[in-house]
């Protein structure tokens, strides 16, 4: 969480600007030719998707980028060597990837009050999904930080994996849009169910009944939680 | 008395690893390390110290074998056993982007030292290490000989009551390696097990009491440095002649060679009294300016015991 916060220009900053421009381009410039969608003008319909892209990546990259520049220069040894149990340890990168999502989130929900009106149906709910989702995503970094061996690594999956699945997981469309085969493929996107369990949470209405996106969600966290202690006893990348 | 009050500091057992490229770095080694030791752990390159290291702290998996910390089994109690260990590696692992008053209460924080009193106990350690003024410092700016400081530090820092440092000078001068040599002895005087591996041999000879020599995944030796050092039946001599000479000068009883230099090399049995020699080169009319061995002691009973590995215990 320190560092998080002592190198901010490189990690709350960037969000900051990068979904802004979203807004700018979503509202004044592309939403109004767009009209509405779900029965909510196109900018209140993109921003939960937009706040959740925000938070489900950065918790993905500061566990992917804190535990793979600890494997890089070998200071993961400090807590290999000592008696913390993989759950610590775990739940230590876990914990600084939550934040940085979290704190991020809330800011990109600060902003875009300058833009749209949200009218936050369930704050509970907002909270909930949000705090689970960069769960889960925080120990989807942690798996592939583990599994990388160089840089390149690193980089694959949010290039190649996230950002798709993201961009195709219901933040910029309803689902309900899309023609047969690619509705049913769209189902197979376990972001498509995140992002519908914060819209509905926001703005009180998704594609899918929040309790199928719930129980996703807690699927995600459990398997990536399973798979992260398995590969941390068993010491994947870490352990000759 | 329990276990633990009577337990080595380290007992191995059959302890064997082989990686997954089919290398056998370990071929079952037994090894005791008595309470309060300074151990040396001695091996050319590849020879399987830094893997015995690694095994024994936990960050290689073992193939086989067993391993005891003060009677601790690390494979009932791994978390226990990691408690009485402190480690420092060969190769810098800290942080580069963290301050060394930060690195080392981390350290005890991950043993479960409260942070106000993990600060503390960093603060002290620092001092210790002569590093106090430096502990708001990035540690990348911070010096070899001060990096390696700090990772004694951070080793330290939960008062393990085994330490065990993987080539702890490599790579550094001779005035801090000196300077290393005397807080190592400090440290194993205040109580603190060591276990040190070193390419350094008169380190070895300077530091430890006991002493393995480890080859091709095998212990070869094992026994107190005096005992080891009594196996080398021959030691080599360079003396300096007052004026050089030209040729390998006759002496009774024993072979000279001529070196480059214009001085010469005699070999002396141990069983025999250096006094013979000097008689001997007193009867040949040699007058001699100074003398040294040729090599460090434990340099050149390394080499043979290492070329000859499995012999007849007497090394000539």
């Amino acid at each position: 969480m320190q560092r998080v916060l002592r190198i901010w220009p490189q990690t709350l900053l960037p969000p900051v600007i990068t979904t802004s421009l979203y807004f700018v381009i979503f509202g004044p410039v592309l939403g109004e030719r767009i009209g509405e969608m779900e029965g909510f003008n196109y900018l209140q319909f993109v921003t939960p998707g937009l706040i959740m892209m925000a938070v489900l990546t950065n918790s993905y990259q500061n566990v992917v980028s804190s535990l793979f520049g600890a494997k890089f220069q070998s200071h993961i040894e400090e807590m290999l060597v000592s008696p913390m149990s993989a759950h610590a340890i775990l739940l230590g990168f876990a914990i600084g990837g939550v934040f940085r999502g979290l704190v991020i989130g809330a800011i990109v929900a600060a902003v875009s009050v300058a833009f749209v009106d949200l009218p936050i149906a369930h704050p509970l709910w907002t909270i909930l999904v949000g705090v689970a989702t960069s769960i889960a995503f925080a120990f989807g970094g942690f798996i592939n930080a583990m599994v990388a061996r160089n840089f390149d690594d690193v980089s694959i999956v949010p290039t190649f994996v996230l950002t798709p699945l993201t961009m195709l997981g219901g933040v910029f469309y309803s689902v309900e849009l899309l023609g047969e085969p690619w509705r049913t493929v769209s189902y197979c996107n376990p972001i498509l169910y995140m992002v519908n369990a914060f819209r509905h949470s926001i703005l009180g209405s998704s594609d899918l009944p929040i309790s199928v996106a719930g129980g996703v969600l807690g699927l995600f966290i459990v398997g990536f939680y399973t798979v992260a202690i398995i590969m941390l006893r068993r010491g994947v990348g870490i352990r000759s | 008395m329990t276990q633990a009050n009577v337990a080595p500091a380290l007992r191995i057992r059959g302890l064997s690893k082989t990686y997954k490229n089919g290398v056998e770095a370990l071929k079952g080694i037994d090894l005791d390390v008595p309470e309060g030791e300074f151990f040396g752990l001695l091996g050319p390159n590849g020879a399987g110290k830094s893997t015995t290291i690694g095994v024994v702290t936990s960050l290689i998996n073992r193939s086989g074998g067993a391993i005891e910390v003060f009677g601790v089994d690390t494979e009932q109690d791994l978390e226990g056993a990691k408690r009485l260990i402190g480690v420092v590696p060969q190769e810098l692992n800290i942080n580069q982007f963290e301050q060394p008053l930060q690195i080392v209460a981390q350290q005890a924080g991950y043993y479960g030292v409260p942070w106000r009193e993990a600060r503390e106990r960093a603060g002290e350690c620092l001092r210790w290490m002569g590093l106090w003024d430096k502990r708001g410092v990035m540690a990348r700016s911070l010096s070899g000989g001060m990096k390696r400081r700090l990772m004694i530090a951070r080793a330290l820092v939960h008062g393990p009551r085994l330490l065990i440092l993987d080539e702890p000078t490599a790579g550094v001068d001779i005035e801090i390696r000196r300077a290393t040599w005397d807080l190592l002895q400090e440290i194993n005087a205040a109580g603190t097990t060591i276990i040190l591996t070193t390419h350094y041999l008169e380190e070895a000879e300077a530091l430890c009491r006991r002493i393995a020599i480890i080859d091709g995944g095998c212990i070869v030796q094992d026994t107190d440095t005096r005992s080891l050092l009594a196996q080398l039946a021959i030691e080599t001599f360079v003396l300096d002649p007052h004026e050089p000479l030209a040729a390998a000068p006759p002496i009774d009883g024993y072979e000279a060679r001529l070196r480059d230099d214009g001085s010469f090399e005699v070999e002396v049995a141990r069983s025999s009294s250096i006094n013979e020699l000097f008689s001997a080169l007193d009867g040949a009319g040699i007058q001699v300016r100074s003398m040294r061995n040729k090599a460090n002691r434990l340099e050149e009973l390394f080499l043979r015991l290492v070329d000859n590995a499995g012999g007849d215990g007497v090394v000539s």
